[in-house]
């Protein structure tokens, strides 16, 4: 199924066609005085002289934002979203990020007035209904997880690892000790080593096994009296389920350390085993990878951290508990008085526009719903594996859950490095998987389909995959210049950093 | 379940091809001791129509149709229909973070627009992709200036947002980073200048304050800037207002800036998402944290944007990076984006006045009520005011309630010496009859036995 690119021809070949793009400029270039795409009702009280009112605090000179009429504003964004590849649009099995159907029922009921206009400082009396949300969603992730308490507040996954490493730390204080270190197995995300820096956490290294996975007498070697947590990623990076976990909650708490769960990767484990149940002290969850929530080009996320009961008065501040109300009925209310907490990690109470959203989720599925798009999502990446595996390099042969990793290095024979075949797979019409991570892998390729592919477009993927092995073979200077079919090619990154142009700014 | 695109025969013929017998073979790596033998015990699988239900239920428990005279950080502002028709669109609402750059132009050259408008606003040189909040952007913005300074030490202003403070607090207790409180002028409600001068040392990273204030007052920036930089720390402005910025001199004197968005087009939403960001001086942008989008050429020369300055992220220098920030907030800056785009020069400036008209006229309207007076009324102001009473406001909030109103927050809970006192805010969305029904009904107070 080799794409000809050699003119762009307008032949339909598996998955893709070629069809043009609108330019479209800078809001700012397009702006001309005196266009609007405004109107504000007429002023029922009297008007206020700005600049007496502030005195020396007005504003003399106007913050030079675009001049434009409504329709070209819907214009603008219509086209600029036609530059970008999407879930909608197709398969895009960017490793670890788990791009998943996002429902359009989550959107819709996260915009329904009582929930999208309720102010967080509300009396709790008139905020009922939100926070039986909260509730309802914090019980479904505590059963989800087999953990004892929880907390929706972190914004993001890496901020909920800040969240989780505050906990840890605040145990050992209450212990009596800090403790210095956290363990972090080379495989991790980056954002592992820069949460607990940020914690005052000095970061050491854990080498991975042979099979990828923790070497546990390297880890009996390295835990002793100061080290506070390892951070673990379960199902790891290579998507990988450490079989040896219980092993390693046993030698971490015989030392006194505790085992936290990044919990990226929990779409691998959802209604089949539970980390509450195999040693795991603290852990978060990305709201925007297991439960569905958008990843609107970049955020927003949500990271609740769940943890064991002994973790719980370390909470931050508020912590949603049920007390009797006025009338004999029950009532939700934040609690704020809580000696032990950590603090705020966030103004408020966190992101509710995606607890609505998680909850919609998984109240549309179900306990058999969740189950099965677990194994879907298991199946996917097993049936990726076994159709590529002929073709490219499987550095490690444990078996996989949710994602897959290959390496490029039967491709760099050719000279064609991992970051090329990812070029190339948008020629064919799909995102590129996760490049170049995790680092133990030299050249990785790490794909997760995710339970929301089809048979069909997977077998797209697979065709896409082995014709791309062939053309590195054949015309390997095809794949190391893509892509060839978007509207800007390679663009020049070292220009970008040489010389940051962050802004516009009008031509002098 | 309807999310998902298989059929019972595809399954088994992908699990032949795979070459294994039964789907639980695949998870045969779990410890059979740890596999989960039973139901997840969460409700049943719903119809699309019960979640709806579900969920409009839930909102309506929620009172909905009041009145509210609520600010404290998140502002009530009517937001244009096209950022929801916009943002809801699957190219940008199903799209991640713009690592591939050839196939996410729009959402980079979308946060190139953001990042140009901020920093207009702000009077900033550059501004980052987004914070998740104006909480932590500004507890990230004093870390910020320590490294940029290479000091230890923070002095806050106590009128900064509480919320904002506490989460402060939380990013440094554990990193040996002190922070001292300035107080504020009792009569007008801004900081108090002698006691900052004081505070201030050769040791000090940064000046944190908050402009408009949590009291709703515009602080004195260019004093404070004299005062810090005299002592070679930075000063960091917060602000949870943007909307502010249409009438409100930018901080040009501030090195860094710290702003909550929020108010740009993004939804109340029990407090979140919101939209941090960071907008500062050029030469501090690579202490910057979180996502930058720069413009660059491709091998054609057409212009392109990508995600630039990645040196200073975690990905890349994982415990040595500027912060740990990952995901962000990139679909609410889309909103704000596209609110700014709307209201755009004028725009802004038209709507921020109608806020202090809004404010003005209730302010004036509440204070003038018999046995209430208006605290801080020495310096300006933006949409807020704070408004001391003789009676409790846990008594005069329920008589409002009845109305359909609800009235400011009680300051008390922050800070204790300010009895009976509530914070108001009255955006353009208030009306002249509801700011005139809060005050007759504050009035009616009931006459004792």
């Amino acid at each position: 199924m080799a794409i000809n690119m050699e003119p762009a021809g307008s032949r339909t070949t598996g998955k893709v066609r070629l069809h043009p793009t609108q330019n479209e400029a800078l809001l700012f270039e397009k702006s001309a005085p005196g266009k609007r795409a405004y109107k504000l009702p007429p002023l029922d009280v009297p008007a206020a002289d700005a600049a007496t009112l502030l005195g020396e605090a007005h504003r003399k000179t106007a913050a030079a934002l675009p001049e434009l009429s409504e329709i070209e504003i819907i214009r603008h964004f219509t086209r600029l979203s036609t530059w970008n590849y999407a879930i909608d649009l197709g398969m895009y099995p960017l490793g670890s990020c788990t791009m998943k159907y996002n429902p359009r029922v989550n959107e819709f009921v996260s915009r329904i007035e009582g929930l999208a206009e309720a102010h967080p400082y509300r009396p709790e009396s008139h905020a009922q209904g939100v926070l039986e949300i909260i509730d309802l969603l914090q019980r479904c992730l505590l059963e989800i997880t087999g953990m004892d308490a929880i907390t929706l507040q972190p914004a993001a996954g890496a901020h909920g690892e800040f969240t989780g490493i505050l906990l840890v730390r605040a145990w050992h204080e209450s212990q009596g000790n800090p403790r210095r270190r956290i363990l972090i197995p080379d495989s991790a995300h980056g954002t592992n080593p820069a949460t607990a820096a940020i914690c005052g956490y000095t970061v050491e290294n854990l080498k991975s096994n042979a099979d990828g996975g923790i070497d546990l007498d390297a880890l009996a070697r390295q835990v002793d009296g100061e080290t506070a947590a390892l951070m673990l990623t379960n199902p790891s990076t290579l998507g990988v389920f450490e079989n040896q976990i219980h092993k390693i909650a046993d030698i971490l708490h015989e030392k006194g350390a505790l085992l936290y769960m990044d919990g990226a990767n929990m779409n691998a484990l959802v209604g089949k085993v539970r980390p509450g149940d195999f040693g795991v002290d603290v852990m978060h969850l990305n709201l925007h990878k297991t439960f569905s929530t958008p990843h609107g080009g970049g955020g927003p996320g949500s990271g609740p951290v769940a943890c064991k009961a002994f973790l719980e008065p370390f909470l931050p501040t508020p912590v949603l508990v049920r007390k009797a109300g006025n009338n004999g009925l029950s009532e939700l209310h934040w609690e704020y008085d809580r000696p032990q907490s950590v603090g705020r990690v966030r103004a408020f109470y966190g992101n509710t526009g995606m607890f609505i959203r998680a909850l919609a989720y998984i109240l549309a599925n179900g306990p058999d719903g969740l189950r099965q798009t677990t194994e879907d999502a298991v199946l996917n990446a097993n049936y990726i594996r076994k159709k590529l595996e002929d073709l490219y390099e499987l550095p490690y042969k444990t078996p996989s859950m949710h994602e897959v990793v290959f390496s490029d290095k039967r491709q760099l024979v050719h000279g064609v490095k991992t970051g090329d075949i990812a070029k190339r797979l948008i020629d064919y019409g799909f995102h590129p998987y996760t490049v170049s991570f995790p680092l133990i892998v030299h050249g990785a390729l790490m794909i997760e389909p995710t339970e929301s592919e089809s048979l069909e477009e997977l077998d797209l993927f697979i065709e896409a995959m082995r014709a791309i092995a062939r053309e590195v073979e054949e015309t390997p200077e095809l794949v190391k210049t893509a892509p060839h079919s978007t509207r800007v090619s390679r663009l020049d990154e070292v220009q970008a950093a040489r010389k940051p142009v962050l802004r516009w700014r009008p031509a002098e | 379940m309807r999310y998902l695109p298989k059929s019972p025969a595809e399954r088994e013929r992908m699990l032949a091809e795979i070459g294994t017998a039964s789907i639980d073979d695949l998870f045969a790596v779990i410890p059979p001791e740890y596999r989960l033998a039973r139901d997840l015990e969460v409700p049943r699988q719903q119809a699309e129509s019960e979640i709806v239900e579900y969920f409009r239920a839930a909102g309506a428990k929620n009172s909905t149709s009041y009145a509210s005279f609520l600010g404290a950080g998140a502002y009530r502002h009517y937001r244009p229909v096209i950022i929801d028709a916009l943002v809801q669109r699957g190219e940008f609402l199903t799209s991640y973070t713009p690592y591939q750059a050839e196939i996410t132009q729009g959402t980079l050259q979308a946060i190139f627009e953001f990042q140009t408008m901020i920093a207009e606003l702000t009077g900033m040189d550059v501004a980052n992709a987004s914070m998740y909040d104006g909480s932590t952007g500004a507890a990230e913005a004093v870390l910020m200036a320590m490294r940029v300074t290479g000091r230890h030490k923070a002095v806050v202003a106590a009128t900064v947002h509480p919320e904002y403070r506490e989460v402060l607090h939380t990013y440094l207790q554990h990193r040996e980073m002190p922070t001292a409180l300035v107080g504020y002028d009792a009569k007008t409600g801004r900081l108090d200048l002698a006691a900052l001068e004081a505070a201030v040392t050769e040791e000090t990273a940064a000046v944190l304050v908050q402009s408009p204030n949590f009291f709703g007052v515009i602080e004195d920036i260019p004093a404070m800037a004299a005062i810090a930089h005299t002592r070679g720390a930075l000063l960091v402005v917060s602000i949870a207002e943007a909307v502010s910025l249409g009438v409100v001199r930018p901080p040009v004197e501030a090195d860094i800036v710290s702003m909550e968005a929020q108010s740009f087009g993004v939804a109340l939403s029990y407090g979140g998402p919101f939209c941090g960001v960071i907008a500062a001086k050029e030469q501090y942008v690579r202490q910057m944290p979180g996502r930058l989008a720069g413009q660059t050429v491709d091998g054609n020369g057409n212009r392109g944007f990508v995600l630039t300055l990645a040196t200073r992220e975690q990905h890349i220098r994982r415990e040595k990076a500027t912060s740990n920030i990952c995901t962000n907030q990139a679909l609410v800056a889309l909103m704000a984006t596209i609110f700014l785009s709307v209201y755009g020069q004028e725009g802004i400036r038209e709507l921020a006045e109608h806020n202090l008209a809004k404010a003005d006229y209730a302010a004036k309207t509440l204070g003038a009520q018999p046995g209430a007076k208006l605290l801080f009324t020495g310096a300006p102001r933006f949409h807020e005011f704070v408004l001391q009473t003789e009676e409790a406001p846990a008594a005069w909030s329920q008589r409002l309630l009845g109305e359909k109103i609800v009235g400011g927050v009680e300051l008390s809970r922050w800070y204790p010496e300010l009895k009976n006192a509530t914070l108001w805010c009255a955006t353009e969305v208030v009306t002249r009859e509801q700011i005139d029904t809060a005050a007759r009904t504050l009035a009616a107070k009931p006459v004792e036995a």
